[in-house]
């Protein structure tokens, strides 16, 4: 039990630490998203630290699981989290979107190792994914691909043609994690596109649907990947998470706010940012 | 009369003009090849976007049902999917008709295939005016741009199912991808196996010198029957098979821009964009020549059999000679 307290208390510091690198690389880049990337901050560190199985030391390894950000326009969560798994040195990450950098302001395969694609048109990233996994059933290889996207890229039309492949094949070594923070540019998902009843219509489609009720919350997020795994081995459907995230997770100036989709904070607005994030961080530190 | 003799190195059928020339759609060629791939890589897989048996993919399924997978009517999903594939190893086809691959999945061709330099070979299918009777809707005249624009893919337009074969076979040796485009009228296989294939490497079919024809995919025979109207009216013209149209054949171009001082450029396509506009790219800035580009000029198709709207449209054998003829008098002008 001692053993699970610490690994979660390290799980928590860890997406604390990321979540302040997110807000000083934005602070640096001047541009940029902040709320999907503060509020991804958990399930990246849980997925990273915790449930893949990959080898920053061995990028390329072939049994290790895929993991596809659709959603690219967050990739500041990926870099910070690729960079404190060991990836490529931490520092680097203040140098995204700037001339000469390896950290495009939409990332580039394997422009860094471990970024898997290259993304930022939605909805490629979910069908690239159909295509991993796919390939990985026609080799007899056991790895899982996972696959990141949002709630508002479910308006693309191609995001249900790759949900439909997937089903069809039978892909049950693909889980889907949803971002599902309601919102996008113009405004509340469930205003700009409703997409309610969500996971019914996964579960229409012949997915298997994990609802993960806090995505912010570490615990349900590695019982939910936990849930998630197991089904693959068990269901001949994959799997989606759909994952209830607080956007801009982590600074009360962000939180909810749709505004904060593709904006970035000022030089005060990070100082408010990080110091709150500090604040958290001793709180957790505190925790027996 | 001038003479009309083919250049012996193109190692073409003995009468390209004859009747009893086999005729056969494009689409054939590169259908068969992939079943012939197929047996020898275990890597190539086929996607369909619910046309197999018209882009002739179906051959393929029927042989290696393993490795063929139907993606529905849903061409974007279907080139999304297939850079997946690609990043596991497999060379992987796919093709569809070109008004939607990639007319509607430009994009994911864009990002997931072309910029990623990814293995993926795909054909445009039902290119040109001559799908005829489906009308404007189903006729590509402008994939050769949309593909033609994306830095690092290579483009081919073969002029025959011989020569589709052959776009196949090298598409699957070359490392990155590529765009083969493909038509489904019947059209005189007049090429060989023995006719030389290098991709960027333009095929000398005749030699000539008052004009040349710089022809593209199944044009490419009306452009022969042009230079032997034109050789009876007394002109003496090249006709050059640009099979390959990105990386063009630069050296070929500049060679009978100089020694010609006309060329006329010949595809079913748009004149914007397209091979002619390659044409007029390089010329512009490394030897300023006449140049009359044949194709579709600004407008859309409409439904009709295939040889009598390449008349209408001044893309056939009697266009190319009208085309030829101009450029021969503004050279003249130009003097």
């Amino acid at each position: 039990m001692a053993a699970e307290k610490n690994k979660l208390r390290e799980l928590k510091l860890r997406a604390n630490a990321i979540r302040q690198d997110i807000v000083k690389m934005l602070l640096e880049a001047k541009s940029g998203h902040t709320a999907g990337p503060m509020g991804m901050a958990d399930i990246y560190t849980a997925l990273y630290f915790g449930v893949l199985r990959h080898d920053a030391k061995n990028p390329k390894w072939d049994g290790r699981d895929r993991c596809i950000l659709s959603n690219a326009h967050i990739c500041p969560v990926l870099y910070a989290t690729l960079a404190h798994a060991g990836y490529f040195p931490i520092p680097e990450l203040m140098t995204l979107r700037k001339l000469g950098t390896r950290l495009h302001g939409h990332p580039h395969r394997n422009a860094v190792p471990g970024l898997e694609t290259t993304g930022g048109p939605l909805a490629q990233g979910i069908s690239t994914a159909v295509g991993l996994a796919i390939a990985a059933k026609m080799d007899g290889k056991k790895h899982l691909t996972y696959v990141l996207t949002g709630d508002g890229e479910h308006d693309e039309g191609q995001v249900w043609e790759a949900v439909m492949l997937a089903a069809k094949y039978k892909l049950n070594n693909l889980i889907q994690i949803v971002d599902y923070n309601n919102i996008q540019i113009d405004g509340p998902v469930d205003k700009v596109m409703p997409l309610e009843p969500f996971a019914d219509k996964y579960r229409a489609f012949g997915w298997n649907v994990v609802e993960l009720a806090d995505g912010n919350d570490m615990e349900k997020v590695l019982d939910a990947l936990e849930k998630a795994r197991a089904l693959s081995g068990r269901s001949d459907r994959p799997i989606v998470i759909v994952a209830k995230t607080l956007s801009g997770k982590g600074c009360s100036l962000f939180e909810g706010k749709y505004q904060w989709h593709g904006r970035v904070p000022n030089a005060e607005e990070a100082k408010t940012a990080l110091s709150e994030l500090d604040a958290e961080r001793k709180k957790i530190e505190a925790q027996a | 009369m001038a003479n009309f003799e083919l250049s012996q190195n193109a190692r073409l059928a003995g009468d390209v003009f004859s009747g009893g020339l086999v005729k056969e759609p494009t689409r054939d060629g590169w259908g068969r090849e992939l079943v012939a791939l197929g047996a020898k890589d275990r890597n190539i897989v086929v996607l369909s976007a619910d046309v197999s048996s018209s882009v002739r993919t179906n051959w393929f399924e029927e042989k290696y049902p393993e490795r063929f997978i139907e993606c529905g009517i849903a061409e974007q999903n279907m080139a999304s999917v297939a850079s997946g594939l690609a990043m596991e190893g497999k060379i992987v086809f796919f093709s569809a008709y070109g008004t939607f691959s990639p007319g509607r999945n430009w994009d994911q061709v864009r990002v997931g295939v072309v910029m990623n330099k990814l293995n993926v070979k795909f054909s445009g299918a039902h290119a040109g005016i001559t799908v005829g009777p489906d009308g404007a809707t189903h006729q590509a005249l402008e994939d050769i741009a949309l593909m033609r624009v994306l830095p690092g893919l290579v483009v081919l337009n073969p002029c025959d199912s011989v020569e589709a074969a052959k776009c196949a076979r090298l598409a699957a040796a070359a490392p990155g991808p590529v765009y083969i485009r493909v038509g489904r009228e019947n059209t005189p296989v007049f090429t060989t196996d023995a006719t030389p294939f290098e991709i960027g490497k333009a095929v000398v079919l005749k030699e000539g010198s008052d004009v040349a024809i710089l022809a593209t995919g199944i044009l490419v025979h009306e452009a022969l029957k042009a230079a032997k109207k034109l050789a009876d009216a007394g002109i003496d013209a090249a006709v050059i098979n640009h099979h390959t149209i990105k990386p063009l054949d630069d050296e070929s171009v500049l060679h009978y821009a100089k020694k010609c001082g006309a060329l006329v450029t010949v595809e079913e396509h748009q004149v914007s964009g397209g091979f002619g506009g390659a044409v007029c790219e390089l010329l512009s800035s490394a030897h300023p020549a006449v140049v009359v580009r044949v194709g579709m000029q600004d407008r859309f198709g409409e439904s009709g059999p295939a040889y009598p709207l390449l008349a209408k449209y001044k893309m056939d054998a009697d266009g190319i000679v009208e085309g030829a003829k101009s450029a021969i008098a503004k050279k003249s002008q130009k003097k």
